[in-house]
């Protein structure tokens, strides 16, 4: 374990943590997008310079301001009083720990990471595009399918005919 | 010349070569990174100065002539009483968050000038994925904006936070998309071999993507899109004095308020040298007789005169309406994008010949001005009636 790693993994804990236990919503949002950042680090550390940067354009970039906009837009941003009752917490308690056993069964059984040659370790970008457009083009594009299903039935379900307002002269945005 | 061309080059490794061994990939670093936010910071200085002067001319006033001659020293009156301008923090502001923004808007700044080729071999960080990291460090600047507006606790400062969140979002597809015609036909997301596949001459004149009609088109949308992005006038409703003073940076004073300057400005250099990078051929020359001028030199002057040109629409064009923006970044700027996308794949199959420049000249000029005629016939315009205030 290098410095850096040990750094960035406090980091990413410490502010997921906070995450969690802070009060204040938005601050609990902004400990999320460090402990995002952190990730991508890691990934970085990692060689994965792709994943590491797409993490960041998706999750910091757009994820965050996302969720800090439906925030601010829902009034659900002022501080909580009382934290969450015991109950909450133990169904939280036993959902993370199933989850948790699942992902420890699974790579505990997966070869990854246990083969003496790992392969090269620096994948170039380049490649990787490659692969996703020959190998590995039907699942991307049934990704692409989902999305857009999804994005269409977004906007078919925020296109309420409102009554105009007949003294607005401005074009319906 | 190839003296003068490698100068920076050759002054850090022979700096490099007096440090022992043990020190030099800690000095190597350094002397990458204080050189390039030296150069950029010195830049903004100049740049504040040549704005207020134009601006200025452009509004038939003097501008700055106090300090100095010509006012030339009018940037450093205003670093020093910036440092010494009391601090005033709100009561209500969330202290933390409130004193971490201008910081979070100033370092996505600087990292992502980091992957700029500002010369032959001058990369500070040469990235397979550059063009990639780019945008993806650039995304702290949005949560800059946001943190500075909520933690001042002010509703206006809230209100400016919000536009600029909508705006920044709406404007980030078309800055992205309008990239990928470069990056599908050099193949690479490097920006030094983005520039390198741009060193060719054809009858004297650089093969640089903006000579083609997918990349003329492109470059404009990346350009419009990137002002929209730093926040630049004619798209600055984030701050927009007349009505929400100045946004997300009214509680801020002295320094912090600096420091935002500056991140913006950083910010629009950024922008406007992937721009040269990706389009105006970053260090190489337009003409082949005029190569020997050293690479540096062509992409610090491509960078002015881009400068100009914003400080020119910032003194002429006035400012729009959101609703005019979010029209014009998702009915116009959004399709042109796409279509410029197919563009640039048709410009690849089609080899090299009078058809292709055809077939592509016509799918730049005719989505445009049929989009134009369609949204215009459509936009119903009608004398600005206030409904709120008589």
């Amino acid at each position: 374990m290098s410095l850096t790693f040990v750094i960035t993994a406090l980091w990413t804990a410490v502010l997921a943590i906070a995450a969690m236990t802070l009060r204040n919503l938005i601050h609990c949002a902004l400990c999320l997008v460090g402990t995002l950042i952190g990730l991508a680090v890691i990934y970085l550390q990692l060689d994965a310079q792709f994943i590491a940067f797409s993490q960041m354009l998706v999750y910091v970039g757009a994820i965050s301001v996302l969720v800090v906009f439906a925030m601010l837009l829902t009034k659900s941003s002022e501080t909580q009083a009382e934290p969450r009752g015991n109950k909450a917490w133990a169904h939280g308690l036993g959902i993370a720990s199933m989850v948790f056993l699942v992902l420890a069964a699974s790579f505990s059984a997966s070869t990854v990471g246990k083969a003496a040659d790992p392969g090269p370790r620096e994948l170039p970008v380049a490649a990787l595009g490659q692969s996703l457009m020959t190998t590995h083009v039907l699942p991307l594009e049934l990704i692409a399918l989902l999305l857009t299903s999804a994005m269409i039935g977004a906007a078919v379900l925020a296109l309420h005919d409102r009554p105009k307002n007949p003294g607005d002269p401005r074009p319906n945005p | 010349m190839e003296a003068l061309d490698q100068i920076w080059v050759t002054l850090k490794h022979s700096a490099l070569g007096v440090l022992p061994a043990a020190l030099r990939g800690w000095a190597s670093i350094l002397l990458s990174i204080g050189p390039l936010v030296g150069a950029f910071a010195g830049l903004f200085a100049l740049t504040t100065l040549v704005e207020r002067k134009l601006l200025g001319r452009i509004q038939n006033r003097p501008g700055p002539n106090r300090v100095g001659p010509f006012g030339i020293l009018q940037p450093a009156a205003d670093g020093l009483k910036a440092v010494f301008k009391e601090n005033v923090v709100p009561r209500a502001a969330d202290r933390l968050v409130y004193t971490l923004a201008p910081v979070v808007m100033v370092i996505p700044a600087i990292l992502a000038l980091a992957v700029i080729p500002v010369g032959r071999n001058m990369t500070a960080l040469d990235l397979d994925a550059g063009v990639l990291y780019f945008f993806a460090v650039g995304a702290g600047a949005e949560l800059a904006v946001f943190m500075a507006g909520w933690a001042s606790r002010n509703k206006y400062a809230l209100l400016g936070a919000m536009r600029a969140l909508a705006q920044m979002i709406s404007y980030e597809l078309p800055l992205i998309l309008s990239t990928i015609p470069v990056l599908m036909l050099t193949g690479t997301l490097s920006p030094s071999k983005i520039v390198e596949a741009q060193n060719a001459y054809s009858f004297g004149l650089a093969q640089w993507h903006v000579f083609t009609p997918w990349g003329f088109a492109a470059f404009w949308l990346f350009l419009i899109a990137g002002m929209a992005e730093a926040n630049r006038s004619p798209f600055d409703i984030p701050e927009g004095e007349s009505e929400i003073v100045a946004g997300h940076l009214i509680e801020y004073s002295g320094f912090k308020f600096a420091l935002f300057f500056l991140g913006e400005y950083l910010g629009l250099f950024a922008m406007t040298s992937l721009a040269i990078t990706l389009f105006l051929g970053g260090w190489t020359a337009p003409v082949s007789f005029l190569a020997w001028i050293p690479s540096w030199m062509w992409f610090f002057a491509k960078l002015t005169v881009l400068m100009l040109f914003f400080i020119w629409v910032r003194g002429t064009v006035p400012r729009l309406r959101i609703d005019q923006l979010m029209n014009f970044a998702w009915k116009l700027m959004l399709p042109l994008s796409l279509i410029n996308i197919v563009n640039a794949g048709l410009w690849h199959h089609l080899g090299s010949g009078p058809l292709r420049w055809l077939v592509s000249a016509t799918l730049v000029v005719a989505p445009y001005f049929l989009l134009g005629q369609g949204l215009a016939a459509r936009a119903r315009w009608a004398p600005r009636t206030y409904r709120w205030v008589e």
